[in-house]
């Protein structure tokens, strides 16, 4: 049986037309972009031509906005840096609880270096709170850095909003878009919004290639100095055939962004009804209002992700968990805990992320297989009797540590 | 996705003796939810023999927890408590073909549940002994309270003294910056690497007291008696077999025969007795003498 891919805030498959507009750039158009000759000069216009249709998409006011990196790790490390070497006066930094690890982690070490971090909680839904953003903003805060949507829940923060008010006390606002450009509508030239990373490979272009947009007139200090590329912005030969690639599937993002809002969308809500229908004991995590279209973060009360991960791949189904154990750590999703996830249900959650190229058969083949492979782990669960929970799970099972 | 042997898949997706047990008059329930990882095992034991008739489990953990579980109740059915006691974590995990290192800790969940419901069986109460930490070093399998400890334990200062004394650090580098971060925690402060190699005697030194031959092999045997714990550690253990010039030919047993980390056993002890006795010298392997 064909396989199901529904992991695709993890990674998604190149796009057709995307392989089809690489491949020549690693045969005949070989030439370096900055070379005089006319190797070069046709790879530098297919550099144009793919900023151009970035542009694009992110609604950038020029062309010059869009700065071409390796990844969005690389992009968010560029932004905040940036911005602590720009404005050497301002030494704190507002972030979130629920950052990717890109962010997360480049904070933690900063914060040795008496960086100032500030972490915004957020509620049950995943959800920040706008005051306490707002008491935070000061004139010693270089930057703030937010998700514009969740990896493992798909919740959107008001980065918007968040950069009005940001833009109001003179600070630098970043958004980490990686899961946002391509699901959700950005025009960035209608908002505050400073900094914003995407990464190709969660659009259907390949792995190794992200963009930092760069508002104009930003004051800006580069990660990586060295040539010339991207106009002394972030030196390194340019990876064209993989700029060529994220051109057209930027293009490509745009032509169905509303096919993502609407099928894909019905899709994933016939994914999340179906199971939450057929599983008892089970709920949908994040912000249902204000989420990605594709995502269904599902926790599975009183049974382990790993185990659900493994029964499905064993049926072919591919998703993910925020459990501790695919990760090596011991702690479940940092996200599960912020949002105050019980450890019974958080380490049982899955996420479903889903593209375009799913289809309703798929949908429902997941729908089929989920309510059994819970069972068989539940019947393996001390918290579980026969046909639902034990009375008093928390007391009726509890393990001395070890 | 982890590299589970044949063994764990097949032991996690088709579990033996799993779920409640009826008649059980020894359960052990550990483990922590925060971690993911909890186990419940339950016992019936014949009161007049001691021998486990049956055993079940209940486990609400990952694909390596559920198979340890499983593996567990198999190995012990018919023993005796005292013969089940003597089960060790790394039984399980041999049971298995293997666990992968971060997957360890499912095997030492298994053998303490095991002695939770002993001590339950007999009416005694089980507390429990061991403290894992966070994994640091994922090459040498070492948690964090380890790496404390053992920097408490022997006044640690760089991270080559922990490297030395835990192989914390030795293998892919990409632990460091966490070592550090307990080098600070238990020193307050981070002391460079090089001060104390510049106390050290530079290795051929001109003034280099001349040993009698008897001395020598002394002073390696006493080099080698002070590695030996950490060797033990690990289950191995290391013998002197000849000393022929500059070559010294010694026998590692235990664990460390055939490790895969074997050559870099013998890095360090010569590394040591380089140091010890202030020649340079080569550490080989006991079948290289036979090779002639």
């Amino acid at each position: 049986m064909k396989p199901i891919y529904m992991d695709n805030n993890a990674t998604t498959a190149c796009d057709p037309a995307v392989v089809r507009a690489m491949l020549p750039f690693f045969t005949e158009q070989f030439g370096n972009a900055s070379s005089i000759h006319s190797f070069g000069a046709e790879v530098g216009k297919a550099l144009k031509q793919a900023r151009e249709q970035v542009q694009s998409l992110l609604g950038a006011a020029h062309d010059s906005e869009i700065v071409f990196t390796s990844c969005g790790t690389e992009s968010d490390a560029t932004a905040i840096l940036s911005a602590l070497k720009a404005n050497p006066e301002r030494r704190s930094i507002i972030t979130t609880v629920v950052e990717h690890p890109a962010i997360l982690t480049l904070c933690d070490h900063l914060e040795k270096e008496d960086v100032t971090v500030h972490r915004l909680r957020v509620d049950r839904r995943g959800r920040i709170d706008l005051d306490e953003y707002k008491s935070l903003l000061s004139n010693r805060v270089a930057i703030v850095s937010a998700m514009w949507a969740n990896n493992e829940t798909g919740t959107l923060f008001p980065v918007e909003e968040m950069a009005e008010l940001a833009h109001e006390k003179g600070i630098l606002f970043h958004t980490d878009a990686v899961q946002a450009v391509g699901k959700v509508a950005i025009d960035l030239k209608a908002t505050r919004i400073d900094m914003l990373s995407c990464s190709g490979h969660k659009l259907h272009a390949p792995k190794g290639i992200g963009v930092l947009y760069l508002r104009r007139n930003t004051r800006f200090r580069p990660l990586l100095r060295g040539g010339h590329q991207e106009r002394g912005r972030r030196a390194g030969t340019e990876n064209s055939a993989s700029i060529v690639g994220l051109g057209v599937a930027c293009e490509l993002a745009q032509q169905h962004l509303e096919t993502e809002n609407t099928t894909v969308k019905a899709l994933r809500d016939r994914l999340q009804r179906g199971i939450l229908a057929r599983v008892g004991n089970a709920f949908a995590n994040g912000d249902m209002l204000h989420r990605l279209p594709n995502t269904a973060s599902i926790a599975f009360e009183y049974v382990e992700g790993e185990g659900i991960l493994l029964l499905l791949n064993k049926q072919g189904i591919a998703a993910s968990s925020g459990s501790a154990c695919t990760s090596g750590s011991l702690e479940p999703s940092h996200v599960m805990r912020a949002m105050g996830i019980p450890y019974t249900a958080a380490h049982g959650t899955i996420r479903f992320s889903l593209s375009r190229y799913n289809t309703e058969e798929e949908v429902d083949r997941v729908i089929a297989a989920v309510p059994t492979i819970i069972a068989q782990l539940r019947k393996l669960s001390p918290y579980w009797n026969v046909d639902g929970p034990v009375e008093n799970p928390e007391q009726a099972f509890q393990p001395a540590y070890a | 996705m982890w590299d589970y042997s044949e063994k764990v898949r097949e032991h996690f997706f088709n579990p033996r003796n799993s779920g409640p047990l009826a008649g059980a008059n020894g359960i052990g329930d550990v483990g922590s939810i925060k971690c993911g990882d909890a186990l419940r095992l339950m016992l019936k034991v014949n009161p007049d023999s001691e021998v486990i008739e049956d055993a079940h489990f209940q486990t609400f953990g990952c694909g390596s927890a559920i198979a340890s579980s499983s593996a567990l109740t198999e190995i012990i059915k018919s023993k005796t408590l005292d013969e089940a006691l003597q089960v060790s974590n790394q039984d399980i995990a041999d049971f298995l073909d293997g666990l992968p290192p971060e997957k360890m800790h499912c095997s030492v969940m298994g053998r303490e549940a095991l002695h939770a419901a002993v001590a339950n069986y007999r009416g005694e109460v089980w507390s429990d002994d061991h403290k894992e930490g966070d994994l640091v070093c994922k090459c040498f399998a070492i948690d964090a309270v380890m790496i404390e400890q053992t920097i408490r334990g022997n006044n640690l200062k760089t991270m080559a003294d922990v490297t030395n004394y835990t192989k914390a650090g030795g293998g892919c580098s990409s632990c460091h910056e966490k070592i550090e971060d307990i080098l600070i925690a238990v020193n307050g402060r981070l002391y460079s690497e090089e001060a104390p190699q510049k106390r050290t005697p530079p290795v051929e030194s001109p003034v280099k007291p001349q040993l009698t031959n008897y001395q020598r092999i002394r002073k390696i045997e006493e080099t080698l008696e002070a590695l030996r714990p950490m060797l033990q550690r690990d289950h191995g253990d290391v013998t002197l077999v000849e000393v022929d010039g500059k070559k010294i030919y010694v026998a590692l047993t235990g664990a460390c025969q055939g490790c895969q980390m074997e050559s870099a056993t013998l890095g360090g002890i010569q590394q040591k007795l380089i140091e010890a006795l202030g020649e340079l010298l080569q550490v080989l392997p006991v079948a290289a003498l036979a090779h002639g």
